[in-house]
């Protein structure tokens, strides 16, 4: 029983980041029709925001420190960060612990800035065009902008650390009745999950309670309609590209504590991203987030010892398999609508 | 000639040509100038050109005719390389042997996978190439380490059998692949001045499987089958309506493809006796779906084209560095030399990628055609026939 709710907890923080995509590209998909292989890189770019403002947050000047001396008798020099210089070491000190979680105040204008020219620029072109046409030319765009990343952050993983008080982990097991040291559990996973959680009923809400979701999703079922009432539904539509880029945005910023960002991180969750918007349906939101968590939770699940001793290789390709059955058996995915994209 | 009709033949000996030709053609500046290192004329690049170039042409025969967008080809190419090193471990270091096995065994592979793939069309069509490519890639890398040799790939040792070859050579190394003794390293070098030509045993031998490869591509674009295949490029429902069964004719153009990607793969290992998982991986598949877009889909000689041009790139173009680019404008002034080389400094050297995703874009905006339709584009301007196009392009608009 412990061991199945530590892989599912194991699974929880990959599924959160695999539901967050999937949801962002259900939208684009079930708004503008569009499939978006740029929107891994979306993500990656999330993850660098968390990057940029650690780094410009910990800006620092040099000082000699008279006190200290390097091993050649030389005074050494101390670098201070502006901001600690400013509000004094326990305030910024504190900012700068704190970046990950200011990034998301950070990358959400960023994210939906850069959703906006990506619409406005290139996929508005595109909406008449084949599909594989739209595959391509994201598929350029995503090569395109991790270039871009690669050229000023370089090739190598850049450790981002999460706040102190939500460094380690602690013992899950013990809340819940079992014994201890069973069932531990790092504590930024847990926040990435609530955080997850929390946007994805953001997203939900915003879709079911106000008018502007309501015209929405009107626009998902039948655009020309609601074009026809004298909806500019074409403007809401780049909105909600906006948003589902700020999304994966959001979904990178907070992994970067998880896995340290590197600029090919967006390409490794894409495909996978992928897979489970097909898994959970195309265009059906519930499903992409329900595929999501199951499949990384059955990729947690395959990766115990016992399961790979059963059947070597499963955790690899569990989630290929998975796939591959779905497809085969019910074309639509779990929750898609029927009809959509069922060929 | 060869049963084709005279357009074709023409293509077909520019091709032979111009692939005969090519280490003349591609080594145009002499070896003491500065221009030398854009010289490609040397073996293993040429070697590289042809086997992609292959690569690319069976790729197209699925996409360009059917228009199933595969993203999990490079499967087929790794499949390829490892039947051919098995064959050099087990059998003897002829690369005929091993070239047979590997479009072979990547037929049967491609047969089985393209029976459950094709059962589905559009974005889950790739999806589920994809999938089954990222299967292969992940066991090949983790449980069938037996066969693959996992992360180190697989190679030839001294123990091998090689029951109709020596498994040790006369002089105590491994063995090199060759056809029926001719060494696939053999390779004359004519200096003509300041020149190096060289002739490689190994580049002849890919390149005229290329032009097999080739001619095949065009009896099968200029067949009953392969009109059946762009008919269902452009109207598949309606060929259903017909009462049509078109799985048969999918499934043959998919495994005629996986056997070209199969017959890359055992060049690849012929040249070079290793092979990798890397070259399962999706990036690969997705470096194929480049070349072959970047040339002009649907076109013969555009996936030749495409290929050629993303491996010159590749080995040329990421060679250029800070130096170099201040040696080319060392005639300016000096501040609009930094700042010109400041400019250019992201998009060559190890920047190079970032050209091509630049380059790709525009092509798939601006040219669906690819660099084919471009030429033709060039070519109308100055022929001034504004009437011609309208062939050209009903054939390439990709149909829903």
């Amino acid at each position: 029983m412990d061991a199945i709710i530590l892989q599912i907890l194991n699974g929880l923080d990959k599924g959160s980041a695999y539901a967050l995509i999937a949801l962002g590209l259900t939208l684009i998909f079930g708004t503008l029709g569009v499939v978006n292989f740029a929107h891994g890189a979306l993500f990656m770019i999330g993850a660098f925001c968390a990057v940029t403002l650690q780094r410009i947050l910990s800006i620092s000047f040099e000082t000699v420190d008279p006190t200290k001396t390097d091993f050649l008798g030389n005074p050494s020099t101390v670098d201070t960060p502006y901001i600690v210089h400013w509000f004094g070491p326990e305030v910024g000190g504190g900012i700068i612990d704190w970046s990950v979680p200011l990034a998301i105040l950070f990358a959400i204008p960023i994210m939906i800035a850069i959703g906006f020219i990506m619409e406005r620029g290139l996929i508005k072109h595109f909406y008449k065009r084949p599909h594989a046409d739209q595959i391509l030319v994201t598929f350029g765009l995503a090569i395109v902008l991790q270039e871009v990343i690669k050229y000023y952050y370089g090739a190598n993983p850049i450790q981002t650390g999460a706040p102190e008080v939500f460094r380690g982990s602690f013992d899950f097991g013990v809340l819940l009745g079992f014994d201890p040291n069973v069932i531990i559990y790092p504590y930024w996973r847990l926040v990435y999950f609530a955080f997850a959680a929390l946007i994805i009923g953001a997203v939900f809400a915003f879709l079911q309670f106000t008018t502007f979701g309501m015209v929405v999703r009107a626009g998902m079922a039948d655009r020309e309609t609601v074009g026809l009432l004298g909806i500019n539904i074409d403007k809401r539509f780049t909105i909600m590209f906006g948003l589902a880029a700020a999304v994966a945005g959001l979904a990178g910023v907070m992994y970067a504590p998880i896995n340290a960002p590197n600029y090919h991180m967006g390409m490794d969750f894409l495909v996978l991203s992928f897979v489970v918007v097909v898994v959970g349906g195309m265009g059906s939101l519930p499903g992409a987030v329900l595929a999501g968590f199951l499949l990384g939770i059955l990729e947690s699940f395959a990766s115990m010892t016992q399961v790979i001793d059963l059947i070597p290789g499963i955790n690899q390709i569990i989630i290929y398999v998975v796939a591959i059955i779905v497809l085969l058996a019910r074309p639509r995915g779990l929750m898609g609508r029927k009809g959509v994209m069922e060929e | 000639m060869f049963g084709l009709d005279k357009k074709d033949t023409t293509l077909l000996l520019i091709v032979f040509v111009l692939t005969m030709c090519a280490p003349f053609l591609l080594n145009p500046f002499p070896g003491n100038s500065a221009m030398a290192q854009f010289n490609a004329g040397y073996p293993d690049l040429m070697q590289r050109f042809v086997i992609y170039g292959i690569f690319a042409i069976g790729f197209n025969i699925l996409f360009g005719l059917t228009g199933y967008l595969s993203f999990g080809h490079a499967a087929f190419l790794g499949v390829g390389s490892y039947s051919a090193v098995w064959m050099f471990k087990l059998l003897s270091m002829n690369v005929l042997p091993a070239v047979i096995l590997s479009v072979i065994i990547a037929g049967l592979f491609a047969l089985v996978i393209g029976f459950i793939s094709l059962r589905r069309s559009g974005i889950y069509f790739s999806i589920l190439t994809l999938a089954f490519a990222q299967m292969s890639f992940a066991l090949a890398y983790s449980v069938l380490t037996p066969i693959t040799n996992g992360e180190t790939g697989l190679q030839l040792s001294l123990n091998d059998p090689r029951i109709l070859g020596e498994s040790v050579s006369a002089s105590g190394g491994i063995p090199f692949p060759s056809l029926f003794g001719l060494d696939m390293r053999a390779t004359h070098v004519m200096e003509l001045g300041p020149w190096m030509f060289q002739f490689s045993a190994g580049y002849y031998f890919c390149a005229v499987l290329m032009l097999l490869a080739f001619y095949l591509a065009i009896r099968i674009f200029r067949s009953p089958f392969g009109l059946m295949l762009r008919a269902v490029k452009s109207n598949q429902q309606r060929m259903n309506y017909t009462g049509l069964n078109v799985r048969p004719y999918t499934l043959a153009a998919f495994v005629i493809s996986g056997m070209y990607a199969g017959l890359a793969g055992g060049l690849l290992a012929a040249m070079d006796p290793l092979a990798g998982a890397e070259r399962m991986q999706w990036t690969a598949s997705g470096e194929v779906v480049l070349m072959t877009i970047l040339g002009g889909a649907g076109t013969l000689i555009g996936p030749v084209l495409g290929a050629g041009f993303i491996k010159y790139f590749e080995n040329i173009f990421s060679k250029i560095n800070d130096t170099v680019l201040h040696q080319w404008f060392a005639f300016m002034p000096d501040g609009i030399e930094d700042l010109l080389v400041t400019v250019i400094h992201p998009f060559v050297g190890k920047g190079w990628h970032l050209t091509l995703g630049l380059m790709f874009m525009a092509v798939v905006i601006f040219l669906p055609g690819g660099l084919v339709q471009g030429g033709q584009k060039i070519g109308n301007l100055f022929r001034r026939k504004p009437a011609a196009d309208h062939t050209t392009s009903a054939a390439k608009t990709p149909a829903e």
